[in-house]
Protein backbone atom coordinates (compact mmCIF):
# COMPACT_ATOMS: atom_id res chain seq x y z
CA UNK A 1 0.00 0.00 0.00
CA UNK A 2 1.13 3.93 -0.24
CA UNK A 3 1.47 5.49 2.80
CA UNK A 4 1.78 9.24 2.62
CA UNK A 5 4.33 9.96 4.90
CA UNK A 6 4.62 13.97 6.18
CA UNK A 7 7.78 14.89 7.97
CA UNK A 8 8.86 17.77 10.06
CA UNK A 9 12.10 19.27 8.63
CA UNK A 10 14.59 21.70 9.11
CA UNK A 11 17.68 22.92 8.18
CA UNK A 12 19.34 25.09 9.82
CA UNK A 13 21.32 26.82 7.37
CA UNK A 14 18.33 27.35 4.89
CA UNK A 15 15.48 27.30 7.05
CA UNK A 16 14.22 30.29 9.52
CA UNK A 17 11.23 27.46 11.02
CA UNK A 18 10.60 24.09 10.33
CA UNK A 19 8.22 23.06 7.81
CA UNK A 20 6.23 20.03 6.37
CA UNK A 21 7.75 17.84 3.92
CA UNK A 22 5.42 14.79 2.29
CA UNK A 23 7.10 11.90 0.91
CA UNK A 24 4.74 8.96 -0.88
CA UNK A 25 6.39 5.56 -0.16
CA UNK A 26 5.40 1.81 -0.71
CA UNK A 27 4.77 0.08 2.19
CA UNK A 28 3.86 -3.05 4.03
CA UNK A 29 1.51 -3.63 7.22
CA UNK A 30 4.43 -5.08 9.20
CA UNK A 31 6.95 -2.17 7.83
CA UNK A 32 7.81 0.24 10.40
CA UNK A 33 7.92 3.78 10.48
CA UNK A 34 12.19 3.45 10.55
CA UNK A 35 11.53 1.23 7.59
CA UNK A 36 9.65 3.83 5.71
CA UNK A 37 12.13 6.61 6.91
CA UNK A 38 14.63 4.96 5.62
CA UNK A 39 13.42 4.19 1.91
CA UNK A 40 12.66 8.24 2.15
CA UNK A 41 16.49 8.70 2.74
CA UNK A 42 18.04 6.39 0.22
CA UNK A 43 15.41 6.49 -2.18
CA UNK A 44 14.42 9.86 -2.44
CA UNK A 45 16.06 12.58 -0.46
CA UNK A 46 19.09 11.56 1.00
CA UNK A 47 18.94 14.89 3.04
CA UNK A 48 16.70 13.74 5.42
CA UNK A 49 17.99 13.41 8.69
CA UNK A 50 17.76 11.38 11.63
CA UNK A 51 19.04 9.35 14.47
CA UNK A 52 18.92 5.54 14.52
CA UNK A 53 21.42 3.14 15.45
CA UNK A 54 20.29 -0.42 17.00
CA UNK A 55 16.67 -0.58 15.01
CA UNK A 56 15.04 -2.96 17.69
CA UNK A 57 13.60 -0.73 20.49
CA UNK A 58 17.10 -0.95 22.81
CA UNK A 59 19.36 1.87 21.98
CA UNK A 60 16.78 3.81 22.11
CA UNK A 61 18.36 6.87 19.55
CA UNK A 62 14.72 6.88 17.61
CA UNK A 63 12.49 8.30 19.61
CA UNK A 64 10.01 11.07 17.89
CA UNK A 65 6.75 12.09 17.41
CA UNK A 66 4.88 10.13 15.07
CA UNK A 67 1.12 10.61 14.67
CA UNK A 68 0.96 12.86 17.60
CA UNK A 69 2.79 10.74 20.22
CA UNK A 70 6.38 9.65 21.04
CA UNK A 71 7.43 6.75 19.88
CA UNK A 72 10.21 4.43 18.75
CA UNK A 73 10.23 4.64 15.00
CA UNK A 74 12.19 1.31 14.89
CA UNK A 75 8.76 -0.16 16.92
CA UNK A 76 5.56 1.44 15.88
CA UNK A 77 4.55 -0.67 12.62
CA UNK A 78 2.23 1.04 10.01
CA UNK A 79 -0.54 -1.65 10.72
CA UNK A 80 -0.51 -0.03 14.40
CA UNK A 81 -0.96 3.07 13.22
CA UNK A 82 -4.43 2.06 11.43
CA UNK A 83 -3.78 5.05 9.01
CA UNK A 84 -2.20 5.67 5.34
CA UNK A 85 -1.35 9.38 6.23
CA UNK A 86 1.94 9.26 8.82
CA UNK A 87 3.07 12.65 10.61
CA UNK A 88 6.85 12.66 12.31
CA UNK A 89 8.00 15.19 13.93
CA UNK A 90 10.62 16.07 16.88
CA UNK A 91 10.37 14.87 20.20
CA UNK A 92 8.64 18.12 21.44
CA UNK A 93 10.36 20.46 23.98
CA UNK A 94 13.82 19.76 22.78
CA UNK A 95 15.78 22.54 20.32
CA UNK A 96 15.81 20.93 17.14
CA UNK A 97 19.41 20.68 15.52
CA UNK A 98 18.41 19.33 12.55
CA UNK A 99 15.40 17.75 10.74
CA UNK A 100 14.59 14.81 13.53
CA UNK A 101 17.65 15.44 15.40
CA UNK A 102 17.20 17.56 18.77
CA UNK A 103 19.56 18.68 20.57
CA UNK A 104 19.45 15.91 24.22
CA UNK A 105 22.31 17.60 26.17
CA UNK A 106 19.55 19.33 28.82
CA UNK A 107 18.13 15.99 28.99
CA UNK A 108 21.39 14.08 29.79
CA UNK A 109 22.29 16.83 32.09
CA UNK A 110 19.05 16.23 34.20
CA UNK A 111 20.19 12.87 33.77
CA UNK A 112 23.13 13.30 35.34
CA UNK A 113 21.85 15.52 38.07
CA UNK A 114 20.26 12.93 40.02
CA UNK A 115 23.37 10.95 40.67
CA UNK A 116 22.27 7.64 38.49
CA UNK A 117 24.61 5.19 40.17
CA UNK A 118 25.62 2.93 42.81
CA UNK A 119 26.96 5.27 45.38
CA UNK A 120 27.63 2.57 48.13
CA UNK A 121 29.91 3.38 51.06
CA UNK A 122 30.27 -0.41 52.74
CA UNK A 123 33.84 -1.34 51.70
CA UNK A 124 34.14 -3.47 48.69
CA UNK A 125 32.91 -6.93 49.28
CA UNK A 126 35.00 -9.95 47.82
CA UNK A 127 32.23 -11.21 45.94
CA UNK A 128 28.90 -9.36 44.70
CA UNK A 129 26.68 -7.29 47.21
CA UNK A 130 24.04 -9.64 47.83
CA UNK A 131 20.39 -8.67 47.25
CA UNK A 132 17.36 -10.82 47.85
CA UNK A 133 14.98 -11.09 44.83
CA UNK A 134 12.25 -9.39 47.25
CA UNK A 135 14.66 -6.29 47.27
CA UNK A 136 15.35 -6.44 43.81
CA UNK A 137 11.99 -6.55 42.76
CA UNK A 138 11.25 -3.29 44.34
CA UNK A 139 12.91 -1.33 41.53
CA UNK A 140 13.01 -3.72 38.97
CA UNK A 141 10.27 -1.89 36.58
CA UNK A 142 12.74 1.43 36.39
CA UNK A 143 15.86 -0.73 35.54
CA UNK A 144 14.62 -0.97 31.98
CA UNK A 145 14.94 2.54 31.34
CA UNK A 146 17.38 3.38 27.65
CA UNK A 147 17.05 7.16 28.00
CA UNK A 148 15.14 7.72 24.57
CA UNK A 149 13.45 10.78 26.35
CA UNK A 150 10.13 9.99 25.14
CA UNK A 151 8.78 10.23 28.23
CA UNK A 152 10.55 13.24 29.49
CA UNK A 153 9.29 15.51 26.12
CA UNK A 154 5.88 14.27 25.92
CA UNK A 155 5.47 15.97 29.81
CA UNK A 156 3.00 19.25 29.31
CA UNK A 157 4.77 20.28 33.12
CA UNK A 158 7.94 19.99 31.14
CA UNK A 159 6.61 21.72 27.75
CA UNK A 160 5.54 24.51 30.52
CA UNK A 161 8.51 24.33 32.19
CA UNK A 162 12.11 23.13 30.78
CA UNK A 163 13.77 23.35 34.03
CA UNK A 164 11.34 20.44 35.37
CA UNK A 165 13.91 17.60 36.00
CA UNK A 166 11.27 15.48 34.03
CA UNK A 167 10.36 12.07 34.26
CA UNK A 168 13.04 9.90 33.01
CA UNK A 169 15.76 11.48 35.20
CA UNK A 170 13.16 10.62 38.51
CA UNK A 171 12.84 7.30 36.75
CA UNK A 172 16.95 6.57 36.86
CA UNK A 173 17.18 8.22 40.21
CA UNK A 174 13.92 5.53 41.46
CA UNK A 175 16.68 2.89 40.12
CA UNK A 176 19.09 3.78 42.83
CA UNK A 177 16.80 4.98 45.93
CA UNK A 178 15.29 2.08 46.11
CA UNK A 179 18.48 -0.31 45.62
CA UNK A 180 19.20 -1.64 48.97
CA UNK A 181 23.04 -1.84 47.99
CA UNK A 182 22.47 2.06 47.54
CA UNK A 183 23.51 4.44 50.88
CA UNK A 184 22.78 7.46 48.81
CA UNK A 185 19.16 7.87 48.48
CA UNK A 186 19.06 10.71 51.28
CA UNK A 187 20.97 12.66 48.63
CA UNK A 188 19.01 11.81 45.50
CA UNK A 189 15.92 12.62 47.54
CA UNK A 190 16.68 16.10 48.49
CA UNK A 191 17.61 16.79 44.82
CA UNK A 192 14.47 15.79 43.89
CA UNK A 193 12.55 17.74 46.60
CA UNK A 194 13.29 20.58 44.47
CA UNK A 195 10.85 22.51 43.05
CA UNK A 196 11.83 21.54 39.45
CA UNK A 197 12.05 18.23 41.23
CA UNK A 198 8.88 15.52 41.61
CA UNK A 199 6.19 17.97 42.49
CA UNK A 200 6.21 19.67 39.15
CA UNK A 201 4.05 15.63 38.16
CA UNK A 202 0.34 16.82 37.52
CA UNK A 203 -0.05 12.87 36.90
CA UNK A 204 -0.81 13.11 33.01
CA UNK A 205 0.56 9.69 32.38
CA UNK A 206 1.67 10.82 28.96
CA UNK A 207 5.21 9.55 29.75
CA UNK A 208 3.36 5.95 31.25
CA UNK A 209 1.59 5.60 27.57
CA UNK A 210 5.31 7.17 25.59
CA UNK A 211 7.48 4.74 27.43
CA UNK A 212 8.53 2.20 24.46
CA UNK A 213 9.39 -0.25 27.72
CA UNK A 214 6.41 0.05 29.23
CA UNK A 215 7.80 1.33 32.52
CA UNK A 216 5.17 2.90 34.55
CA UNK A 217 6.74 5.98 35.17
CA UNK A 218 3.80 7.89 37.06
CA UNK A 219 3.70 5.18 39.83
CA UNK A 220 7.53 5.45 39.69
CA UNK A 221 7.72 9.58 40.34
CA UNK A 222 5.07 9.35 43.05
CA UNK A 223 6.77 6.11 44.71
CA UNK A 224 9.47 9.14 45.09
CA UNK A 225 7.29 12.01 46.10
CA UNK A 226 6.15 9.47 49.19
CA UNK A 227 9.60 8.36 50.03
CA UNK A 228 10.74 12.39 49.94
CA UNK A 229 7.44 12.88 52.44
CA UNK A 230 8.70 9.81 54.40
CA UNK A 231 12.44 11.39 54.77
CA UNK A 232 11.38 14.74 55.52
CA UNK A 233 8.62 13.65 58.47
CA UNK B 1 2.20 21.35 21.44
CA UNK B 2 -0.57 21.01 23.88
CA UNK B 3 -3.53 20.99 21.44
CA UNK B 4 -1.29 18.58 18.70
CA UNK B 5 0.10 16.09 21.29
CA UNK B 6 -2.60 12.64 21.24
CA UNK B 7 -2.83 12.25 25.01
CA UNK B 8 -4.73 8.83 26.41
CA UNK B 9 -7.45 9.66 29.68
CA UNK B 10 -4.79 10.89 31.70
CA UNK B 11 -4.49 13.82 29.43
CA UNK B 12 -8.09 14.42 29.23
CA UNK B 13 -8.53 13.95 32.60
CA UNK B 14 -5.81 16.37 33.83
CA UNK B 15 -7.24 19.03 30.76
CA UNK B 16 -10.61 18.79 32.39
CA UNK B 17 -9.70 19.50 35.98
CA UNK B 18 -7.56 22.28 34.72
CA UNK B 19 -10.65 24.00 32.54
CA UNK B 20 -12.84 23.10 35.32
CA UNK B 21 -10.29 24.81 38.05
CA UNK B 22 -10.42 28.24 36.14
CA UNK B 23 -14.17 27.94 35.37
CA UNK B 24 -14.74 27.16 39.34
CA UNK B 25 -11.68 30.21 39.80
CA UNK B 26 -14.02 32.95 37.44
CA UNK B 27 -17.03 31.95 39.27
CA UNK B 28 -15.30 32.63 42.84
CA UNK B 29 -14.54 36.07 41.28
CA UNK B 30 -18.06 36.36 40.56
CA UNK B 31 -19.60 35.97 43.36
CA UNK B 32 -17.23 37.71 45.53
CA UNK B 33 -18.84 40.81 42.89
CA UNK B 34 -22.37 39.90 43.39
CA UNK B 35 -21.95 39.35 47.50
CA UNK B 36 -20.65 42.76 47.28
CA UNK B 37 -23.76 44.10 45.22
CA UNK B 38 -26.03 42.87 47.61
CA UNK B 39 -24.47 44.76 50.46
CA UNK B 40 -23.95 48.39 47.79
CA UNK B 41 -26.77 48.06 45.44
CA UNK B 42 -29.49 45.52 46.65
CA UNK B 43 -31.72 46.30 43.53
CA UNK B 44 -29.28 45.63 41.83
CA UNK B 45 -28.25 42.22 42.92
CA UNK B 46 -32.12 41.14 42.67
CA UNK B 47 -31.89 41.50 38.93
CA UNK B 48 -28.50 39.59 39.00
CA UNK B 49 -30.72 37.15 41.26
CA UNK B 50 -33.26 36.85 38.92
CA UNK B 51 -30.56 37.06 35.55
CA UNK B 52 -29.60 33.36 37.64
CA UNK B 53 -32.84 32.27 37.54
CA UNK B 54 -33.49 32.51 34.17
CA UNK B 55 -32.87 29.33 31.62
CA UNK B 56 -29.17 30.49 30.55
CA UNK B 57 -28.59 30.94 34.31
CA UNK B 58 -30.05 27.99 35.34
CA UNK B 59 -27.85 26.48 32.33
CA UNK B 60 -24.68 27.96 33.66
CA UNK B 61 -25.31 27.10 36.93
CA UNK B 62 -25.63 23.07 35.84
CA UNK B 63 -22.14 23.62 33.81
CA UNK B 64 -20.88 25.38 37.46
CA UNK B 65 -22.68 22.13 39.21
CA UNK B 66 -20.61 19.97 36.79
CA UNK B 67 -17.58 21.38 36.43
CA UNK B 68 -17.38 21.42 40.64
CA UNK B 69 -18.53 17.51 40.70
CA UNK B 70 -16.22 16.78 38.12
CA UNK B 71 -12.91 19.14 39.79
CA UNK B 72 -14.08 16.77 43.32
CA UNK B 73 -14.39 13.41 41.97
CA UNK B 74 -10.98 13.77 39.87
CA UNK B 75 -9.25 15.53 42.75
CA UNK B 76 -10.22 12.28 45.04
CA UNK B 77 -8.14 10.17 42.23
CA UNK B 78 -5.42 11.95 42.14
CA UNK B 79 -5.48 11.86 46.31
CA UNK B 80 -5.81 7.61 45.74
CA UNK B 81 -3.09 7.67 43.64
CA UNK B 82 -0.89 9.60 45.35
CA UNK B 83 -1.18 7.74 48.49
CA UNK B 84 -1.58 4.24 46.84
CA UNK B 85 0.83 5.01 43.78
CA UNK B 86 0.09 1.25 42.63
CA UNK B 87 -3.30 2.18 41.92
CA UNK B 88 -1.67 4.43 38.92
CA UNK B 89 -2.26 0.77 37.19
CA UNK B 90 -5.46 1.41 37.14
CA UNK B 91 -5.74 5.49 36.38
CA UNK B 92 -8.24 4.51 33.35
CA UNK B 93 -10.06 2.38 35.24
CA UNK B 94 -10.27 5.31 38.04
CA UNK B 95 -11.26 7.81 35.21
CA UNK B 96 -14.01 5.99 33.80
CA UNK B 97 -15.34 5.12 37.52
CA UNK B 98 -14.97 9.27 38.20
CA UNK B 99 -17.83 9.26 34.95
CA UNK B 100 -20.38 6.92 36.35
CA UNK B 101 -20.19 8.60 39.90
CA UNK B 102 -20.54 12.03 38.17
CA UNK B 103 -23.53 11.03 36.14
CA UNK B 104 -25.32 9.24 38.54
CA UNK B 105 -24.69 12.31 41.36
CA UNK B 106 -25.14 14.97 38.51
CA UNK B 107 -28.56 13.59 37.19
CA UNK B 108 -30.59 14.61 39.86
CA UNK B 109 -28.93 18.12 39.94
CA UNK B 110 -29.58 18.98 36.72
CA UNK B 111 -33.32 17.72 37.30
CA UNK B 112 -33.60 20.41 40.46
CA UNK B 113 -32.05 23.34 38.48
CA UNK B 114 -33.35 23.02 35.08
CA UNK B 115 -36.78 21.73 36.28
CA UNK B 116 -37.91 25.45 36.99
CA UNK B 117 -36.84 26.61 33.61
CA UNK B 118 -39.30 23.96 31.39
CA UNK B 119 -41.85 25.19 33.92
CA UNK B 120 -41.56 21.67 35.64
CA UNK B 121 -41.32 22.69 39.06
CA UNK B 122 -41.71 25.57 41.66
CA UNK B 123 -38.13 27.42 41.76
CA UNK B 124 -36.34 26.94 45.18
CA UNK B 125 -37.60 29.31 47.38
CA UNK B 126 -35.24 30.07 50.55
CA UNK B 127 -38.77 31.13 52.69
CA UNK B 128 -38.27 35.04 52.31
Amino acid sequence: MQIELRILRFDPEKDQKPHEQTYTVEAGPMDRVLDLLHKVKYEQDGTLTFRRSCAHGVCGSDAMLINGRNRLACKIRVDQLKARRITVAPLPGLPVMKDLVVDMEAFFAKFRSVQPYLQADSLDPDRERLQSQAERAVFDDTTKCILCAACTTSCPSFWAQPSYVGPAAIVNAHRFIFDSRDDHADDRLTILADRDGVWRCRTIFNCTDACPRGIHITQAILEVSSRIVEHQA
Amino acid sequence: MLFRYRGSEGMLAWAFHRISGVAIWAFILLHVLDIWLANVNPPVYNDLLSLYGSPIGRLLETALGAAVLYHALNGVRIVVMDFWPSTTRYHKQLWYANWVVFVVIGIPFVLQIMAPAFGLAAPFSFGG
